[in-house]
C-alpha cells in the first residue's frame, strides 16, 4: 500500500470490523418491554445457553452498515456495464410503492376478500407481461431467472408427458448461461450442447442434426449471450417443433426487444423474464429477484400453483389443483406463498411509468448505447462478432495478445478508474470474453468517458505499461483477494476467539 | 421520460457515429415477419402522480394486517421492523449493487453476508450457513436434494407436521429427479414418532420446529435414529424468532437446518419475497447449494471476503452443479442481519420471550371460550385450536368483523373433516391486549 495511516482508514474509506468484534453483551438497539410473567409452555426445549450474538446500540448498528455500504459499487454510484445483468437505474418510486401498507403489510393467508387489490396487482402485472411477450399464459411464482427456467422446463416436461411423448434431452447452446444446463439437470433431463457458428449464432445445421425424438426442448437465449439476435430463429423454432420438441427461451436479454418484438411471434413456447433486470427492480447485492414465465396455453395448463383468476365475485387465488378447472393440470408448487409480490409492485410501477412507448424507447436506447460502444471501441478492442449488436456487445482478448495481460487485468484497471467492469470470461465461446451491457439509463457523456478510459487502458497495455494493470486495483477498499486460499480453507463464518483452534 | 437520459440530439449524433440512419437498422437481424408493426395494447407513459394514484387505489383494496387485530402465521409472521432497518437497506450501495462478482468493490455486500451466515449458524446451532435461498419451502426442497446427493439414497421421509407448502415444493422437486417422498399424516391431536422411519434407503427425514401446528419437540432421539441408519435429519424452522427461546436444531443433532427468514427484518409483502435460510455441517459444505462468501486476504494482507466454493455452482459446473440457483435473496438477508444486529443477544431473547408470553395469553383466553379448544401442549408463538364450525367459515366471519383471526388448516389440507375445524392462531410482540379482546369477542360471536 502506498500510504498507510494509523487507523487503516483512508479518509472516507473507513475500515469496519465485524459485528461480532463490537458491542457488549446485554446491550441492544431495540427497546422492548419486560415480558409479562407467564408459565412457559415450551415443551421442555427451552434454550439453555446463549446464542452468541453481540449487543450493539442503534447508532453503532447504523454506522456499521453505513461504513460497509461505502465499500460497495452500485448503479447509484456509477456505470455498471455488467453483460447479461441489465444494471439499469432502479427508480425510487418503485420502492415507495412497494412500501404502501396495502402491499407491504398484507399477510399471504388473509381471506381473499381482504386482498382483492393484491390479487388484482398480480393479475395486472401478468397482463402487462403477457401483452409485451404475446403469450396466453404466465406462471408468476418463480423467484428468480433460474427458478423460472426450472419452472418452464417442468411445464414442458408435464406437457410432453400429457401428450404421451416423454423425452429425455434438452439441447443447450455452448454460449448459454450456466443456469440453463443446471436447470435442465434438476428437471431430470440430460443436457446436450450445440455449437455456435462463425457468426455467433446457433449453428442451424448442427441443431437440425441434434434434433431427434429424444429431445424434449431446445433452450436458447435470444438475444443471445454474444449480444446478437438469432436471425434464423424462425427456422430454429420450426426445426424444433418439426422434431416434436418445445422451444424454451431464456429471457434474460428481453431488454433489447421489449415493445418491438413479441417472443411468441418468434415461435417460442415458453420464456422467463427477469423482473430484476428488464423491469428495473433492484438486485440488492444478489436478490430478491422474480422470474415469471410466459408460455403458451398448452404449457400454462401445467403452471405451478397458485393461480390468480378473475371471476364474477372478484379475484380468486387458486391454491389447489382441484380448483383449476377442466384443463388445469398444475404440476404442483415450486415456492411457498404466492410469488414475489413485493417485486411485482416495483416492476408494475416501472411498466406503468414508462408505458408502451417508454418501454420501446428504453429498448431502443439500450441497443443504441451498445452499438455506440461497439462502434467507438471496435478499433481498440477486439469485437468478437460483426454488428449490429443488440443491447450488449461482446469483446474478446485478442487485443491483449503478446501484452502479457488478461481480461481480468483490464477489469481491475477499470475499478481504479471508477467503473464497474463488464462481465468477464462469459460467454465461454470466445477467449477472455468481455460482455458489455450499458443499458438505456446512461448518458452519452458517461459512455464517452467509459470508452476513453477503456481505450486508454488498451493503449497502456499495448505500450507495455503493464504494471498499472497487472497490479490494479490499487485504489479500491481492497486489492485483489486470494480466492484460491479462500476455497482451499473455507472460512465461512466468524468464530469466537476461544473456539479457534 | 424521466428514466431515460438520452436526448433526441444525443440519439441522432450517436446514430450518425454508428453510421446508420435510424434505430430500425440496428434491429435488422429481427426477421421481418416477427417485427411488431402496431403499438401494443398498453397505456402510454405516466408521471409519478398518476402511477402513485393508480397503485394507491389498488393498495387501498387490501386490508393491511397492521390496521386490524391480526393473528395470522402459518409460515409468515408480522413483527415490528425497527426504523433504522428500512433506512439502511434502502442505501443505494446495498440496494442497487449486483451479486458481488468484483470483490474489491463489493466488500460491503460480502462482509454483511459473511455476518449473516454467522448469525444464521449461531441461531440454528450449525457450523456453516449459505448466503440465502428463495424461501423456506424451496430451501426445504434443496435440503432433500442435498441429502440425496450426500447419501446416494432416494427416499425422503417427511413429517406430517411439516408445512404443507414446504412438503409440496419438496415433492415437486423430488418428482423431477426421481426421489420418493413419503409423508406422514397431519395430526394436531397426536404426537408423531418418526424414529422407526429411517432405513437403509432413507436419505433424510424432514421435520419442522416449531411444527406446522405450532408444537415443539425434542428431535435428539430422531437424530440418533437417522444417524444410526446413515440418514440425515433436516429441520425446517418457519419462525426464526423462536430460536431465541428454544434450543437450536443443531443442539439436537440436525444435519441440515432450513428456515424462513422473513419474520426477522422483512415485511409480510403478501408472502414474497421471502428469505430461505440454509445451514449445515462443515463437512457437507461442498454439497451445499447457493452462494457463500468466505474470508481471505488481499494482496496487502488485509482481511477481506470473496464468493467462494464456486466449483459447486452453475456458472462453473453447469449441469453438474449442486443447484441451479443464481440470484437469491441478498437484500432480504441484509434486512434479517440488520434486525438481528439491532436486537443482539439480549434483544432477541427478550423478543422471543415476549412473543411466547403473548401467545400464552392468547391461548389461555381462547381456551376459556366455550367450544374453542387449544390443541397444543407446547408452542412458541402459534398454536392450533379446534372450533365447532369449519374454520374457513369462522375466518370469513371474523374478517367481516375486521379481525384477522387465524389461518384455517383447510386452506392447505382438504378433505379431512376433523382438520376442517382446526385454525392456526399466532401472536407476536405486535399483539395488543385490545387485539386479544377483539379476537375473543368476535370469536364468541363467530362460533
Amino acid at each position: 500500500m502506498s500510504e498507510t495511516t494509523l487507523t487503516g482508514n483512508r479518509g472516507l474509506q473507513q475500515e469496519e470490523p465485524l459485528l461480532f468484534e463490537q458491542g457488549h453483551p446485554g446491550h441492544s438497539g431495540v427497546d422492548l418491554p419486560e415480558p409479562e410473567p407467564v408459565a412457559e409452555r415450551l415443551g421442555g426445549v427451552k434454550r439453555q445457553r446463549d446464542i452468541g450474538l453481540p449487543g450493539l446500540s442503534e447508532p453503532q448498528v447504523v454506522r456499521h452498515y453505513t461504513r460497509l455500504s461505502h465499500m460497495n459499487y452500485a448503479i447509484d454510484s456509477g456505470f455498471y456495464p455488467l453483460g447479461s445483468c441489465t444494471m439499469k437505474y432502479n427508480p425510487r418510486l418503485n420502492e415507495k410503492m412497494a412500501r404502501l401498507p396495502g402491499f407491504a403489510d398484507i399477510h399471504p393467508f388473509q381471506p381473499e376478500s381482504t386482498v382483492q387489490g393484491a390479487l388484482e396487482l398480480v393479475d395486472l402485472t401478468a397482463r402487462w407481461l403477457k401483452t409485451l411477450t404475446g403469450f396466453d399464459g404466465v406462471a408468476m411464482s418463480p423467484a428468480a431467472g433460474a427458478h423460472g427456467e426450472l419452472c418452464g422446463l417442468m411445464c414442458i416436461r408435464a406437457a410432453l408427458e400429457a401428450r404421451g411423448d416423454a423425452r429425455k434431452t434438452v439441447l443447450v447452446p455452448e454460449s448459454a448461461h450456466g443456469t440453463n444446463p443446471a436447470s435442465a439437470h434438476f428437471c431430470g433431463y440430460k443436457v446436450r450442447s450445440i455449437p455456435a457458428n462463425a457468426r455467433g449464432r446457433v449453428d442451424l445445421e448442427a441443431l437440425k442434426g441434434a434434433l431427434d425424438d429424444s429431445v424434449a426442448a431446445l433452450m436458447l437465449t435470444n438475444p443471445n449471450t454474444c449480444g446478437l439476435f438469432e436471425d434464423e430463429i424462425l427456422e430454429i423454432a420450426q426445426a424444433a417443433h418439426d422434431a416434436g420438441a418445445l422451444f424454451y427461451c431464456d429471457g434474460a436479454n428481453f431488454n433489447a426487444i421489449m415493445g418491438r418484438v413479441r417472443p411468441a411471434d418468434l415461435g417460442i413456447d415458453c420464456m422467463h423474464l427477469n423482473l430484476h433486470k428488464t423491469f428495473s427492480t433492484p438486485h440488492g447485492g444478489g436478490g430478491p429477484g422474480s422470474g415469471p414465465v410466459v408460455m403458451t396455453q398448452e404449457l400454462a395448463n401445467h403452471a405451478p400453483l397458485p393461480w390468480v383468476t378473475e371471476g364474477a365475485d372478484g379475484f380468486r387465488l387458486l391454491e389447489h389443483a382441484g380448483d383449476t378447472g377442466s384443463d388445469g393440470a398444475p404440476l404442483g408448487r415450486i415456492k411457498g406463498f404466492h410469488g414475489q409480490v413485493g417485486v411485482f409492485v416495483r416492476a408494475l410501477a416501472y411498466m406503468m411509468s414508462l408505458g408502451r412507448d417508454g418501454l420501446e424507447q428504453a429498448a431502443e436506447d439500450a441497443v443504441l448505447n451498445a452499438n455506440y460502444l461497439l462502434e467507438g471501441l471496435k478499433d481498440d478492442l477486439s469485437p468478437s462478432y460483426e454488428g449490429p449488436c443488440m443491447h450488449e456487445v461482446l469483446f474478446d482478448d485478442r487485443f491483449l495478445k503478446d501484452t502479457g495481460l488478461t481480461t481480468l487485468d483490464i477489469a481491475k484497471g477499470l475499478l481504479d478508474e471508477g467503473f464497474h467492469p463488464m462481465t468477464m470470461y462469459f460467454p465461454l465461446v470466445v477467449h477472455g470474453a468481455m460482455l458489455t451491457e450499458p443499458t438505456e439509463t446512461e448518458t452519452r457523456e458517461t459512455l464517452d468517458q467509459f470508452m476513453e478510459t477503456v481505450k486508454g487502458l488498451a493503449d497502456r497495455a499495448r505500450a507495455g505499461e503493464t504494471a498499472a494493470l497487472s497490479e490494479a486495483p490499487r485504489l479500491t477498499p481492497r486489492r485483489r483477494l486470494d480466492e484460491t486460499s479462500a476455497a482451499r480453507n473455507p472460512v465461512l463464518r466468524w468464530t469466537p476467539p476461544e473456539d479457534q483452534a | 421520460m424521466r428514466y431515460l437520459p438520452q436526448t433526441d440530439a444525443d440519439r441522432s449524433a450517436m446514430l450518425a457515429a454508428i453510421g446508420v440512419d435510424s434505430v430500425d437498422e440496428l434491429y435488422r437481424d429481427v426477421p421481418r415477419a416477427a417485427r411488431l408493426t402496431r403499438p401494443l395494447d398498453l397505456p402510454g407513459h405516466a408521471g409519478e402522480v398518476k402511477v402513485e394514484r393508480d397503485l394507491q387505489a389498488l393498495a387501498a383494496r387490501n386490508v393491511p394486517a397492521g390496521s386490524v387485530p391480526c393473528f395470522l402465521g402459518a409460515g409468515a409472521y408480522r413483527h415490528h421492523l425497527p426504523a433504522a432497518l428500512d433506512h439502511l437497506i434502502q442505501r443505494g450501495e446495498f440496494l442497487t449493487a449486483y451479486t458481488p462478482y468484483q470483490p474489491e468493490v463489493s466488500q460491503g455486500t460480502l462482509q454483511t453476508l459473511f455476518e449473516f451466515q454467522t448469525q444464521v449458524a449461531l441461531l440454528t446451532g450449525m457450523e456453516v450457513a449459505n448466503a440465502s435461498l428463495y424461501d423456506a419451502a424451496s430451501a426445504c426442497a434443496e435440503a432433500a436434494l442435498m441429502a440425496a446427493r450426500l447419501t446416494r439414497r432416494n427416499r425422503i421421509v417427511v413429517s406430517g407436521a411439516l408445512h404443507p407448502q414446504y412438503r409440496s415444493v419438496t415433492e415437486t422437486h423430488a418428482h423431477y429427479v426421481d426421489l420418493t417422498v413419503e409423508a406422514g399424516k397431519p395430526n394436531p391431536w397426536q404426537a408423531e414418532d418418526l424414529t422407526g422411519e429411517p432405513d437403509k434407503d432413507t436419505a433424510c427425514v424432514i421435520v419442522q420446529y416449531p411444527d406446522f401446528f405450532g408444537r415443539l419437540d425434542d428431535f435428539t432421539a430422531l437424530a440418533e435414529a437417522c444417524h444410526a441408519a446413515g440418514a440425515l435429519l433436516v429441520v425446517a424452522v418457519p419462525e426464526p424468532v423462536a430460536l431465541g427461546a428454544v434450543q437450536s436444531p443443531g443442539d439436537m443433532g440436525a444435519d441440515i437446518v432450513v428456515g424462513e427468514g422473513q419474520p426477522l427484518g422483512n415485511p409480510l409483502a403478501f408472502g414474497g419475497p421471502g428469505l430461505g435460510l440454509f445451514a449445515t455441517r462443515k463437512k457437507f459444505v461442498r454439497q451445499m447449494p447457493g452462494r457463500v462468501p468466505g474470508q481471505t486476504v488481499d494482496e496487502d494482507g488485509r482481511r477481506g471476503y470473496v464468493l467462494t466454493l464456486s466449483t459447486r455452482e452453475q456458472h462453473i459446473r453447469r449441469e453438474k452443479a449442486t443447484s441451479n440457483i443464481c440470484t437469491n435473496s441478498g437484500l432480504c438477508a441484509l434486512g434479517f442481519s440488520i434486525h438481528v444486529s439491532l436486537l443482539g443477544e439480549a434483544g432477541l431473547q427478550r423478543l422471543a420471550a415476549i412473543n411466547h408470553a403473548r401467545a400464552v395469553r392468547t391461548a389461555d383466553a381462547l381456551d376459556g371460550l366455550e367450544d374453542v379448544n387449544v390443541l397444543n401442549e407446547s408452542f412458541f408463538n402459534e398454536f392450533a385450536v379446534s372450533l365447532p364450525r369449519p374454520a374457513a367459515e369462522v375466518v370469513e366471519t371474523l374478517a367481516g368483523m375486521d379481525v384477522l383471526g387465524g389461518v384455517p388448516v383447510s386452506r392447505f389440507i382438504r378433505g379431512d373433516p376433523q382438520l376442517d375445524h382446526v385454525m392456526l392462531v399466532a401472536a407476536t410482540e405486535t399483539t395488543t391486549d385490545d387485539d386479544l379482546t377483539a379476537l375473543t369477542v368476535a370469536l364468541k360471536e363467530a362460533v
